[in-house]
This record gives structure tokens, C-alpha cells and sequence, in this order.
């Protein structure tokens, strides 16, 4: 409700004017304890520390300390600690590794596939989780040099493995394809394997993430006004808002979790498509 | 709170980065990635490993106890069929012992009653062989003596007694060789 709290206090001068809705200045949240401002790419930003950074770092803290206690006893039958790290190293190592990447390969990427996961995970329940409830990928930039890594790594096996015509023939040139409609069809298939995946994959993420933390603020500010502002016989809207709040919270995280296993998915699918020998 | 305040919060892009977010999530993701490869993936991968070999240990020490009790099954059967069969032999053995034995007996106890039976033949040829002796003299006496009696006469001297018995004798030798005759 930190979110609701700022926006009350930004709103409440205006309350005479009208509902304020909730917009992308909201997720741009002022630096702790004061900072600077600076220029960059014709927009105004705050240099210094602000929230969702110290989120990274603490989901990244959380995570390792986490599956580092769990993994460290090493007992044959494990203890609850230890079986839940164990499920949880499970499912991206067989779900998401090997079974796409395939058993040959797989063990390579392991380490980052779960990681990945985990780190996504966590910093997207901090959309939910109370007292945080700001989801630290809502934050563009913190995913696209995510999406950025993927690509590099996925391109970088497939060159390695392939050498980098054989590579970007493999990416570019579909098979059992002949003639002209190659004219056609290079150009796309460089397009979608090339250039649009790291975007999509950045997109798909942050998109959900602000979009769904906007809704939930939209539900939060838009009961509140409904109930203070409202007439009277608007105000039973307000509590139904509140209570489509709690709905919609339950949604987002399914959407937080399926949006960190989309996100680790694809990217074992383009590792895997670009360690494919000729499709 | 808001020391300072944004002029333009309207015209805010969320599609532009913030530069600083770019660096300090690809350095935090690549310190977690570090940490997890160096201390955590190792780990679980041990202990799956450890525990896969545990069970495929355990599945080979079963199936080599269970070899070693089908095979002490098979033994202790084979021991049990020798065991029957030496059983039957023993048996078959005992039975023609047995009817040697019972063979021999009655031979021995027919060649004993025969010997019996010869025995008391001898002996009663020769408690007959005696009892016609002694009758003989016997007789002999009565006879003097019945004689003697009917004849009325002292037959005590010697020489007259001998000489009527020797008559007597000689008829009865005389009967006898009659009635032989006669025969």
C-alpha cells in the first residue's frame, strides 16, 4: 500500500479538481533520502537509490541464501528445508532444462536457467508481497538488460556450435524451403529469430508487471476516491472495487509466476533451437 | 518526502530505460548467477547423484541377495531329494535284508527240527532196541516162573531149568518158524 500512501498524499491537494488516475509516474518512484536529477534520452530521471534497486538486491540475496541453506546439508532423505529447494532446483533443472534443451546439453545452462527463475520469481511477488508491493520488473530497464543477456547467450552457443554462417543459416533459412519464396521468407525468419525475440521477451515481461501493478493501483485509488469523494450512492462501488482488489491480487500472482516461467521457458527454447543440429 | 519533484510525470515514457536499473540488474543477475553456479547447483547435483547411486545400489544388492537365496532354494532342494532318495534306498535295503534274514531263519529251523525229528527217532530205536531186551529176560522169567507154577515142579536146579527153557525156546523157535512159514 506504500504506492496507495504516496498517491493519497500527491492526490489529496487535488481532490477538488477530480479522480487523478494512476499513470506511469507512478512506477517512477523518487531515490531514498533524496538524490539528483538527470537528462537521458529526453527524459528527466532521479540519480540515486530507489526502491526497486534495493529490491534486486535483495531478491538476489533471498534466493541464493535460500537455496544455499537448502542445499547445503546434503542428506539422502531430505528435511522439509531441503526438499523444498530441492523441488524448486528440480523443476527448472528437468521442467525447463532438460526437457527442452535436451540431456546432452543441458547441464551447461543450468546455473543460469535457475537463477534466472528464481531472481524473476521473487522480484515479481514483491508486486504482492506486503510492505514491498512494488514489482521491481514494472521497471524497464532492470528487464531489458535481462532479455539483452538471454540474447547474447543464445546467440553466442549457436555461433559457437555452429560457426557464424552456420548459425545465422540455421536461424534465417527454414528447410525444405527452395526457390524465391526464400526471398520471402529469410528476411522473416532473421527478423523473428534475430531481432524481435530479445524485445518481445523484454516487453512481454515488463508490460505485465506495470500493467497488472497499474490495475491493482487503479482498484486501491479508485475505491478510496469512491468511498471519500463519492456520493453516497456510489460509495457501496467503492467497497466493490476494494473487493475486486483482492481478486485481481490472487491473478496477479498467477501472472507473476507464469511470467517468470514464460520468460526462463523461452529462453531455454531459443538455447535450445540454437544448439538444434539442421531442423 | 518528495524533495524534489518531476516536472514533466505526464510525459513519462515507461519504455525508456533508466541506465543505472540496466548495470545494477545485470550485475546483481550476474553476481547470483556466480554464487548459485559456485555454491548451490553443485551441491543439489551431489546429492541427486549420491542419492541415484544409493537406490541403483540398493537395487543391485537386492537382486544379488535374491539370486543367493534362489540358489540356496535350489540346493536345499536338491539336498532334500538326495536326502528322499537315499531315504528310499535304506528302505528298499532294510526289506531284502529283512527277507534274507527271514529266509535263512526258516532253513535254520527246518534243518533244526529235522535234526529234532532224527534225534528222537534214534532215541526211540534204542529205548525200543531196549525195552525188547529187557522184556525178553523179562518175559523169560515170568514165563519160567508162570511154568513152573502150571507144572508144578521145582524148577530152582540149575541144570533142570536150563534145560526146560532151552526146550521152551526151541518151541517157541519151532512156533515161530511155523508161523513163518505159514506167512
Amino acid at each position: 500500500m506504500s504506492f496507495a500512501l504516496n498517491r493519497l498524499g500527491a492526490v489529496a491537494p487535488t481532490a477538488e479538481e477530480g479522480f487523478t488516475p494512476p499513470g506511469p509516474g507512478d512506477f517512477d518512484l523518487p531515490p531514498i533520502g533524496g538524490g539528483s536529477t538527470f537528462e537521458f534520452m529526453g527524459q528527466t530521471m532521479y540519480l540515486g537509490v530507489t526502491k526497486p534497486m534495493l529490491q534486486l538486491v535483495l531478491a538476489a540475496a533471498v534466493v541464493f541464501w535460500f537455496f544455499y541453506a537448502a542445499a547445503k546439508k546434503r542428506s539422502m532423505v531430505p528435511g522439509k528445508l531441503q526438499y523444498v529447494g530441492e523441488v524448486g532446483y528440480g523443476f527448472t533443472r528437468n521442467s525447463i532444462g532438460r526437457d527442452i534443451i535436451g540431456s546432452r546439453d543441458f547441464m551447461r545452462f543450468v546455473p543460469y536457467l535457475f537463477a534466472l527463475f528464481f531472481f524473476i520469481l521473487l522480484n515479481n511477488f514483491f508486486g504482492s508481497i506486503p510492505f514491498i508491493q512494488f514489482p521491481s520488473f514494472s521497471r524497464s530497464g532492470m528487464v531489458y538488460s535481462l532479455a539483452i543477456l538471454s540474447w547474447i547467450i543464445y546467440n553466442a552457443v549457436g555461433i559457437k556450435k555452429h560457426g557464424f554462417g552456420g548459425y545465422f543459416r540455421l536461424q534465417s533459412v527454414p528447410s525444405g524451403i527452395k526457390g524465391p519464396m526464400l526471398l520471402l521468407l529469410v528476411p522473416l525468419e532473421f527478423m523473428s529469430n534475430i531481432l524481435v525475440r530479445p524485445v518481445t521477451l523484454a516487453l512481454r515481461l515488463f508490460a505485465n508487471m506495470l500493467a497488472g501493478h497499474l490495475l491493482l493501483i487503479l482498484f486501491a485509488l479508485g475505491g478510496e476516491y469512491l468511498l471519500l469523494h463519492g456520493a453516497a450512492l456510489v460509495k457501496p462501488v467503492g467497497i466493490l472495487a476494494w473487493l475486486l482488489f483482492i481478486a485481481i491480487s490472487f491473478l496477479e500472482l498467477l501472472i507473476q509466476f507464469l511470467q517468470a516461467y514464460v520468460f526462463v521457458l523461452l529462453n531455454a527454447m531459443y538455447i535450445s533451437g540454437a544448439l538444434a543440429d539442421e531442423h | 518526502m518528495n524533495s524534489i519533484t518531476l516536472a514533466a510525470g505526464e510525459e513519462l515514457n515507461p519504455l525508456i530505460p533508466h541506465p543505472v536499473e540496466i548495470v545494477l540488474s545485470l550485475v546483481v543477475f550476474a553476481l547470483l548467477y556466480l554464487a548459485v553456479k559456485k555454491w548451490v547447483v553443485p551441491n543439489f547435483e551431489k546429492t541427486f547423484a549420491e542419492r541415484t547411486q544409493a537406490i541403483e545400489g540398493g537395487l543391485a544388492a537386492a537382486e544379488t541377495k535374491q539370486a543367493e537365496a534362489d540358489a540356496k532354494l535350489a540346493e536345499l532342494n536338491q539336498q532334500l531329494s538326495d536326502a528322499r532318495h537315499e531315504a528310499a534306498r535304506i528302505r528298499e535295503e532294510a526289506r531284502e535284508q529283512g527277507a534274507t534274514i527271514v529266509a535263512e531263519m526258516r532253513q535254520q529251523a527246518q534243518s533244526e527240527a529235522a535234526r529234532i525229528v532224527e534225534h528222537a527217532h534214534t532215541q526211540i530205536e534204542a529205548e525200543r532196541q531196549q525195552a525188547v531186551t529187557s522184556l525178553r529176560a523179562e518175559v523169560g522169567a515170568l514165563a519160567t516162573s508162570l511154568a513152573g507154577r502150571i507144572v508144578g515142579e521145582s524148577l530152582d536146579d540149575e541144570a533142570r531149568q536150563s534145560r526146560v527153557v532151552d526146550r521152551f525156546l526151541a518151541d517157541l523157535e519151532s512156533q515161530q518158524a511155523t508161523g513163518n512159514g505159514a506167512h
